[in-house]
């Protein structure tokens, strides 16, 4: 167990490795002038220069890359271009919001696909199993931002039951920062419902044509003791990969939703850097990102030899 | 004899597609749809006016007879904007489809087959995977001028990594089969066994695979212009559409709602088709799902 887990860990570092490397020769191998696009249409030449520099564009590539990977390895993603402010200090300073809403969208989303993926199975080509893939089907066609606008229409503008839009801190109060997550965390979690729902549906349809499900059927164990333990434990391992894929979902979505729902976080920081064409940041929101994929991939991972005893590696 | 045989094929191929869509009405409904929306965004500027013409007296009008999606902030026909956006949608979907079906076909063919280049290059596709495609396209956007070419090749590349890793595996899982041991035994070229004997049977999976490269580059193209990362505000799409709606929401949702609407119409008649050509070419896959 420790082996694979050790095994594993050290296969992540090709995967960020081939990471950093694709941020550091986007910039060098795009089209055009970069420090030209990045200082602005008018800019005077000295500023391209300045830009030129900052980014360290001046400097002949190997050592430029040696830099950037050393820096890296030390917890330095550079410096924005427009505040001068190191980047980690501000993905620091942005990542408690888009913290607080992937991790409470991650439990909304869990907490009620795995229960409509179970009653579909259980209730296969019934109505509730109908409703539950047409959910499914119509949740992977809506676009994150559609999503958004419906649910402030309906629950903020009209019912004005939460917040239209904003983020309270959780310092600010419990209650508050649980109401500005409602909404965003729906919006974002629409997709990931559906993707969740449908496979925890087509996996226990599986378990449930096993043998030992009709023997504890008829041992006379209630269907809830039937479902929860011995069907849902059985088809557990596709249900946490896909809850790991989808990790990639929320991250893409996560920037999306911020802007709709006006919450400061990385989200919002990856559109203000963009806007402002401030590369540094974008290139450290990357590599955190990306860490925080890899990481969780990592996990479920690891959790498959838990489910399943019978997994050795 | 072979006179009544040549008319009853034609029949018996109508009869068997009847057959097909009946058992499988998905694929009706998603092309049925997908085939209009394409009606509107070819004729497009013959359906609608100009949808760039401003009419500051009429800003922000509920939908009604003379403006059937009420207009926007600046007085814009938003049913003009919204049958023009549909060409910047389909235009994007079909060409990240297959540009990246073509990239990822040779990419995954060439992996599956020689064990070399594999091992390497499935390690770079891997970490390109590990980057969440939005901010992939944002990165190259920052460095670029905005233009439709560079939203299409950003979106291409977080694209290609997924479509070679399907064609990969059926690659790897074909050439193990003995027939290719036979060939290779009997002195055909690699050339001619990795298009003769593995191309084709990439195909299916790769079609299916394509319909959901469309469906989701339909969506990162619109989260793009939402963001103000993507298609320039000149060329109305139904991302900066709605960015463009933003700020008068609450007086006006129309200017957001429907071309919403329009693009998860869109992506679900596209996912539909892919859902019904998985169903009908790739029976094991749809088990599964």
């Amino acid at each position: 167990m420790t082996a694979y887990i050790i095994r594993r860990l050290l296969a992540t570092i090709p995967v960020m490795i081939v990471v950093a490397v694709f941020v550091f020769f986007l910039l060098r191998l795009a089209p055009g002038d970069p420090a030209a696009i990045i200082a602005g249409e008018d800019a005077t030449a000295e500023a391209i220069a300045a830009v030129r520099a900052k980014l360290g564009l001046d400097r002949p590539v190997l050592e430029q890359f040696v830099l950037w990977l050393s820096g890296l390895a030390h917890g330095d993603f550079g410096v924005s271009i427009f505040s001068n402010l190191p980047v980690t200090h501000l993905i620091a300073q942005r990542i408690e919001p888009t913290l607080a809403l992937t991790v409470s969208t991650l439990i909304v989303a869990v907490s009620l696909a795995i229960p409509m993926g179970v009653v579909a199975a259980w209730k296969a080509r019934g109505l509730v199993d109908r409703a539950v893939m047409a959910f499914a089907v119509m949740g992977f066609a809506l676009p994150v931002f559609l999503v958004g606008y419906v649910l402030i229409f309906i629950f903020a503008i009209q019912l004005g039951w939460l917040p239209v839009q904003g983020y309270s801190p959780i310092r600010e109060g419990f209650l508050p920062f649980l109401a500005s997550l409602v909404l965003p965390s729906m919006a974002l979690g629409t997709a990931y419902v559906a993707l969740i729902a449908r496979i925890t549906r087509a996996s226990m349809l599986e378990v449930l044509s096993q043998d030992y499900i009709r023997t504890a059927n008829s041992k006379g164990l209630t269907t809830r003791r039937v479902l929860m333990l011995h069907a849902l434990k059985n088809a557990s391992v596709p249900i946490v990969t896909v809850i790991g894929i989808g990790i990639a979902l929320l991250i893409s979505g996560v920037v999306i939703t911020e802007t709709v729902f006006n919450i400061p976080g990385l989200g919002r920081l990856t559109v203000d850097a963009v806007l402002k064409r401030d590369y540094p940041i974008v290139q450290g929101l990357i590599i955190v990102f990306a860490g925080a994929k890899v990481l969780v991939n990592l996990l479920i991972d690891i959790s498959y030899a838990f489910l399943d005893p019978r997994i050795r590696y | 004899m072979t006179a009544i045989a040549d008319d009853a094929v034609p029949a018996l191929r109508l009869a068997r597609f009847g057959e097909a869509i009946r058992r499988n009405p998905t694929i009706l409904i998603g092309a049925v749809l997908l085939a209009g929306l394409v009606t509107i965004a070819v004729f497009a500027p013959w359906i609608s006016g100009d949808p760039f013409r401003l009419s500051p007296v009429n800003r922000l009008r509920p939908p009604s007879e003379r403006w059937w999606f009420g207009t926007d902030r600046f007085g814009r026909d938003v049913f003009a904007l919204t049958i023009h956006g549909a060409r910047v949608s389909l235009i994007v979907g079909l060409s990240v489809a297959l540009i990246s079906s073509a990239i990822g076909l040779a990419i995954g063919l060439v992996c599956g087959y020689f064990r070399w280049v594999d091992a390497v290059v499935m390690r770079v596709m891997d970490g390109l995977m590990a980057i969440p495609s939005i901010l992939l396209a944002i990165a190259l956007i920052t460095l670029t001028r905005p233009g439709l070419g560079i939203v299409i090749v950003a979106i291409i590349i977080p694209e290609v990594p997924r479509v070679s890793r399907v064609v990969r595996s059926v690659a790897l899982s074909i050439r193990s089969q003995p027939y290719i041991e036979s060939a290779v035994a009997g002195g055909t070229r690699s050339g001619k066994l990795l298009v003769r004997h593995i191309l084709p049977n990439t195909v299916a999976p790769l079609i299916v695979q394509g319909t959901y490269v469309c469906a989701s580059a339909m969506l990162i193209e619109a989260g793009l212009s939402f963001l103000g990362a993507g298609v320039p505000p000149e060329i109305p799409s139904w991302g900066n559409i709605i960015a463009q709606g933003r700020t008068f929401f609450q007086i006006a949702p129309w200017s957001i709602l429907i071309p919403g609407a329009f693009l998860a119409i869109t992506v679900l008649a596209v996912n539909m088709l892919g859902d019904g050509l998985r169903d009908r070419l790739d029976p094991r896959l749809a088990r599964r799902m």
